[in-house]
């Protein structure tokens, strides 16, 4: 935040949302692109911003490139608004864009993500904006791009499994808990990195637009609304997302991504929604987790408000 | 090249016409023609230099030829030049119908990965999707190449010279394929090593009727192996015909010298 306040200064005569109007066209034919091949990652001439790589340069260009002034952004890193990489980047378009900002999901118009997908279901005409470090799904196991490029072409995915396969006989499982490879579109190979695998099933025929950016990679690429997205496995090996034995500590909610929480130095700990958004609203309606009261005094509460 | 290791349709499966590979001004092979049948085995030898393996990348599509054409017979019956293959094709075909066994196993195998998944590959590449199935067939083959099956999900870096040849063998059977190419196989083993690896390969050509092409420059591996043989020499060949024959009784003077410096070995 502070290398974003310094670069900017206070009176810097920057274009809305920062990028000159060239650059954002530029930006959004790549989008357009991206949106007409699901799945392809489209190469793009990334700008330097005012963040080193590894901020989510990537996402923060595709949200500049598509961002109104009416539109409503949130910013979340690993499911949360409040930490500093997401307060600097809402920032920094509150700030060169002055748009409004949000917290809540279901009140946003553009989420730009790192790690996480919000619980609650997108809905059509929302845009989902990735911050995505590495764009290659092939590149650990064939570091040459002219090989990647033309697996692609081809649709040659085999290698990809030989990696599932390996974990398998390595670890009795497939081991690989985030950015674990998909099939857009019945196509195309996509990384979702780095969500985890837990979030894989919320990309499936999402109504929203989903959009990714690596700014260092220099690629866009993009799911358009209600695509399908499917998680390789083995027939006798099925896709599966990790599973929580206990609801969020805090708002009781079930099937949802938890953190784990220290809460002292003798080994106290707790799980709780890694969606903090989510979490505050279902506590907003009522809901009491373990730490915050029994069953029974929930429903106490809920009737004496 | 007996009657019966032949499939039912006597027509070639492989036919190189005027296959020429200049490197600049440099030659590789120059104007080489012949005919190989469905479970035929061709060596090509020649002394160091003279094309073997330039010709072998040629016939395998691994490099251009400057002229000719390599037509083969698709599993469909249709002779195509694999030159005008697509991409997609060709690339399919290198992995299901043909195989290509190098010298260096680490140019073939994948170094870092397990035996079980670098013999699955190519299964997986053609759409296998049942793990437990992949694995067996793997089992089966690493049984096939005498490899010990608890070593199954060793990587073949931990592996010695023989077994990863044998490996590579296996890797490139698991889709039956029907023709495989050879760039020395058994080079650099030592010579127990080599009489195994050429033991096993004998009986995996007859048993599955498998056309191939193998370079070597010892004479003893072709006479081994090969129904028929290619002697080249500066690119060109020079001397051609049933293995016995051209090692017992050669014709021309240069394969005359091959074969005695071979005999005085
Ligand atoms: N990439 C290349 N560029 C230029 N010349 C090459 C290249 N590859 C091979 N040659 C030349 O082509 C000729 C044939 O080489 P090739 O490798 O085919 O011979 P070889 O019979 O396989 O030899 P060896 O038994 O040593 O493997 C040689 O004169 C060689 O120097
Ligand atoms: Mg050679
Ligand atoms: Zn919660």
């Amino acid at each position: 935040m502070t290398l974003i306040s310094a670069t900017l200064g206070h009176a810097a005569p920057y274009n809305f949302a920062y990028l000159d109007e060239q650059t954002k066209r530029m930006i959004r034919r790549a989008i357009l692109k991206a949106i007409a091949i699901p799945g392809y990652q489209v190469p793009f001439a990334s700008r330097e911003m005012p963040m080193p790589y590894g901020w989510g340069t990537g996402g923060v260009q595709v949200t500049a490139a598509i961002i109104g002034p009416s539109d409503v952004l949130k910013v979340i890193d690993q499911g949360s608004d409040d930490t500093t990489n997401a307060v600097s980047i809402r920032k920094f378009f509150e700030k060169t864009a002055g748009v409004a900002v949000t917290t809540s999901t279901s009140a946003a118009s553009i989420i730009q993500t790192r790690h996480r997908i919000p619980e609650e279901t997108l809905k059509s005409g929302q845009v989902l904006v990735y911050q995505v470090p590495i764009p290659e799904p092939l590149r650990f196991l064939e570091p040459r791009e002219t090989e990647t490029r033309k697996m692609h072409a081809l649709s040659e995915y085999g290698l990809m499994h030989v990696k599932l396969y390996e974990d398998i006989a390595r670890h009795g499982h497939i081991a690989k808990t985030y950015a674990y490879p998909t099939m857009v579109g019945g196509r195309y190979l996509m990384d979702p990195s780095p969500t985890p695998k837990f979030d894989n099933p919320k990309m499936h025929r999402s109504a929203a637009l989903q959009l990714f950016g690596a700014g260092r990679e220099k690629r866009i690429y993009a799911v358009p609304p209600h695509t399908e997205v499917v998680s390789l496995d083995f027939d006798d090996h099925p896709f599966e997302v990790n599973k929580f034995d206990k609801p969020c500590a805090l708002c009781a909610a079930e099937g949802v991504y938890l953190d784990e929480v220290i809460l002292d130095d003798r080994g106290g700990r707790m799980f709780v929604c890694s969606d903090t958004d989510h979490c505050e609203t279902r506590r907003a309606d009522g809901h009491r987790g373990e730490l915050l009261g029994s069953p029974i005094e929930q429903k106490e509460a809920t009737h004496v408000a | 090249m007996s009657p019966e290791t032949m499939s039912a349709d006597d027509q070639p499966l492989l036919v190189a016409r005027g296959v020429t590979k200049r490197y600049g001004p440099h030659i590789g092979c120059i104007d080489v023609n012949f005919e190989l049948f469905p479970g035929e085995v061709l060596a090509i030898v020649g002394e160091s230099g003279s094309g073997k393996s330039t010709l072998l990348s040629v016939l395998s599509t691994r490099l251009d030829p400057t002229a000719g054409s390599v037509g083969y017979r698709m599993r469909d019956g249709v002779m195509r030049n694999v030159f005008d293959l697509n991409e997609a094709e060709r690339r399919l075909l290198m992995r299901t119908d043909w195989g290509f066994v190098h010298q260096d196993a680490r140019e073939g195998l994948r170094m870092g990965i397990s035996a079980g998944g670098n013999v699955g590959e190519r299964l997986m590449a053609v759409g296998a999707r049942h793990y437990g199935e992949i694995r067996s067939t793997a089992l089966d083959w690493l049984n096939r190449v005498e490899i010990d099956q608890t070593r199954i999900d060793d990587a073949p870096k931990t592996f010695s010279g023989g077994m990863r040849q044998r490996l590579q063998i296996a890797r490139n059977l698991v889709t039956n394929p029907r023709l495989i190419f050879m760039d020395e196989p058994t080079g650099g083993l030592d010579v127990s090593v080599q009489a195994r690896l050429l033991d096993l390969l004998r009986g995996l050509v007859a048993d599955l009727g498998l056309a191939v092409v193998i370079v070597t420059h010892d004479l003893a591996v072709a006479r081994l192996l090969s129904h028929r043989i290619m002697v080249m020499r500066h690119g060109r060949v020079i001397e051609t015909g049933l293995t016995d024959q051209v090692l017992d009784d050669p014709r021309e003077p240069y394969t005359q010298l091959l074969v005695s410096s071979v005999l005085q070995v």
